[in-house]
């Protein structure tokens, strides 16, 4: 029978927000299958992880060590390759140290790796078929995979309704699993992220420029029609990449989580990390020239429009009145 | 330092639409235009940094039909000295693993310190860079936003995190590093460039020449067939003339608290 783990990331000893979904998902996956949750760390954080897992799944595996008081997919990898029964299936949160830990993970167990899955349709045998996005979110595919010898799949956040916890579980202690760790790469420190003069996540009103600003003196445009509606000027990742405005004003998964009570999402496509830093729903109105952009799902109101015409009218119709 | 460069040529996302063909069976390639895929385009400029630093060189490899030589070009016209091809009818229908199997081949036609790919490409699997770290048996560090390198063993990494938090780690070569991007600012790239290094004959090997079989290459996860995303709830669409869209969004504006 296919075994399903959990592979729960935490922080500060609260388990990831992702743990429930992943229980769904594993149930769409093979309603039956017993699942698991791992979870690695150090005293005293990972036991009240381990605790609270428990409530929610019927098995908790917990790796403690000194060594894994940071993450470090480097240490964990091999543990897990080696700890974990033949023909598991590993589910992981599509996140950062997913990122580091799971195609790796793949190679050393020999086996499929689909990453940021959106959708489960089923297993037919021992073939599973998956949802995915690809280029930006714009387009989906369905792909297939055999998984009678396991399988690692991280699965993108929010994509999964979380599943009700199923009452109290058992905590295994895998810790005597880690063995002497394999050090080549240590972690040093956590440097901690920018901080600016305006508070983007204090805002209520912000006029968020995407790629679609096209060039850094436009974004007086932008500038203008903050002023205008009382707000400030947000962003996306390439604009901060290209060094038009400072990181503290990104909006997004490695940036700034807001909520504001209106945000205008101004030629920007909706991917899903910008879309992540948004989640507590305000209104958004998003102005795209791209009638298929992602943006328009997320969107409560949506035009179609070029940003570098149709903000500067908006502006001047504000100031006029 | 001696580093090895994976670049992809795809169709540019930010001046693209991007839509499925009438089969389902590929995106609508016409009219297409491509380019380096973007992270990639940060690695290369990194690997440039650091071998103006510390010396070395750079070496950028493509898996690709012939069309591919552009990116690689591309990479030479920044001043990368080194290219390599990698192609032929065995690499079509490739799956990310494939992919890093056949990275990890050409890597190892080389003696290499230092490999970095892009953090993802188009399809966002994320996926090539870690595969080919495990291939190697390699330390590997994911969406790397700074290298410093301390000697000719270890490198000072950062890596970003949720939150726009810097993970900082010390790792050792050889290794595999994803790059994210902004952790440079690539160098432009002008036509003159790109027309001096026109006529440079890039080598191209392809499975026989890197000593690999079909069975190596053989997909374990396939494309069934793309679609168009399932339209949700999806925005309420302004129509009209700009200035009944501009009255009507003012109006909401001032509904929902948006003005002051
Ligand atoms: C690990 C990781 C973390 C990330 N974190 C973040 C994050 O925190 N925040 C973030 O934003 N991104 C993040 N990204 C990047 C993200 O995946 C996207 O690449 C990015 O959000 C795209 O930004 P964009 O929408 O501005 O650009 P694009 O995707 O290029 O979209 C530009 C849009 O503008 C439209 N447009 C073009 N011209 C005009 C015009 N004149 N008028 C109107 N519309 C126009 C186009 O139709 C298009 O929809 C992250 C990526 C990774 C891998």
């Amino acid at each position: 029978m296919t075994q399903i783990f959990a592979y729960i990331a935490h922080k500060d000893g609260v388990a990831d927000d992702t743990a429930l979904e992943l229980l769904t998902a594993a149930a769409a996956i093979a309603p039956n299958a017993p699942v698991t949750a791992i979870v690695a760390g150090n005293a005293p954080q990972l036991d009240a992880v381990a605790e609270a897992l428990a409530q929610g799944f019927a098995e908790v595996w917990k790796f403690s060590s000194d060594s894994l008081a940071q993450p470090n997919a480097e240490i964990i990898r091999p543990v897990l390759a080696s700890a974990l029964p033949a023909g598991s299936i590993v589910l992981m949160g599509h996140d950062t140290f997913a990122m580091d830990m799971a195609p790796g993970l793949s190679i050393k167990r020999d086996v499929p790796f689909v990453s940021d899955v959106v959708g489960v349709d089923g297993l037919a045998g021992d073939v599973l078929t998956l949802v995915r996005q690809e280029y930006g979110g714009q387009v989906s595919a369905h792909v297939q995979t055999n998984v009678a010898g396991g399988a690692v799949l991280t699965l993108r956040a929010g994509s999964f309704a979380p599943a009700e916890g199923a009452g109290s579980g058992q905590i295994v202690d895998k810790s005597g699993e880690i063995g002497e760790p394999a050090m080549r790469r240590v972690f040093l420190e956590m440097a901690a992220a920018e901080v600016d003069d305006v508070d983007i996540s204090k805002e209520d009103v912000l006029v968020s420029i995407g790629r679609g600003i096209g060039d850094e003196e436009n974004i007086e445009i932008a500038q203008e029609l903050a002023e205008a509606m009382g707000g400030v000027v947000a962003c996306s990742r390439p604009i901060v990449d290209a060094r038009w405005m400072n990181r503290s004003r990104q909006v997004g998964t490695s940036g700034q989580t807001v909520k504001p009570k209106v945000y205008l999402a101004c030629g920007i496509s909706g991917s899903f990390q910008h879309l992540g830093g948004i989640k507590g729903s305000p209104f958004i109105v998003a102005i795209n020239t791209n009638p298929k952009a992602p943006i328009f799902q997320a969107a409560d109101v949506g035009i179609v429009a070029d940003i570098l015409d149709f903000l500067p009218e908006l502006t001047e119709a504000i100031n006029g009145e | 330092m001696d580093i090895l460069v994976c670049v992809k040529r795809v169709p540019d996302t930010s001046t693209n639409e991007i839509e499925v063909n009438d089969a389902g069976t590929d995106i609508e390639r016409d009219d297409l235009v491509y380019s380096i895929n973007e992270w990639d385009n940060y690695a290369v400029e990194e690997a440039l940094q650091i071998v103006d630093r510390v010396g070395g060189s750079v070496t950028v490899a493509a898996v690709g039909d012939d069309e591919s030589d552009e990116v690689l070009r591309r990479a030479m016209a920044m001043g990368v000295e080194n290219a390599m091809l990698l192609s032929g009818d065995a690499f079509a229908g490739l799956d990310g693993r494939g992919v890093a199997t056949v990275l990890q081949a050409a890597a190892k036609t080389k003696g290499i310190d230092l490999i970095l790919t892009g953090a993802q490409a188009d399809d966002g699997c994320a996926q090539v860079g870690g595969m080919l770290a495990a291939m190697l048996d390699q330390p590997f560090a994911s969406l790397v936003n700074m290298i410093e390198v301390e000697s000719d063993k270890t490198l000072k990494i950062g890596r970003e995190v949720e939150g726009g938090e810097q993970e900082i780690s010390r790792i050792e070569l050889p290794c595999v590093l994803s790059i994210q991007t902004g952790i440079n600012e690539p160098r432009y790239v002008g036509v003159r460039g790109i027309r001096k290094v026109a006529s440079v004959e890039i080598p191209t090997m392809d499975a026989a020449a890197l000593g690999l079989t079909a069975e190596a290459l053989a997909p374990q996860v396939e494309r069934l067939d793309y679609f168009t995303p399932e339209v949700g709830a999806g925005a309420e669409m302004l129509e009209g003339s700009t200035e009944e869209m501009v009255a009507k969004l003012i109006e909401m504006l001032q509904a929902k608290g948006g003005m002051k």
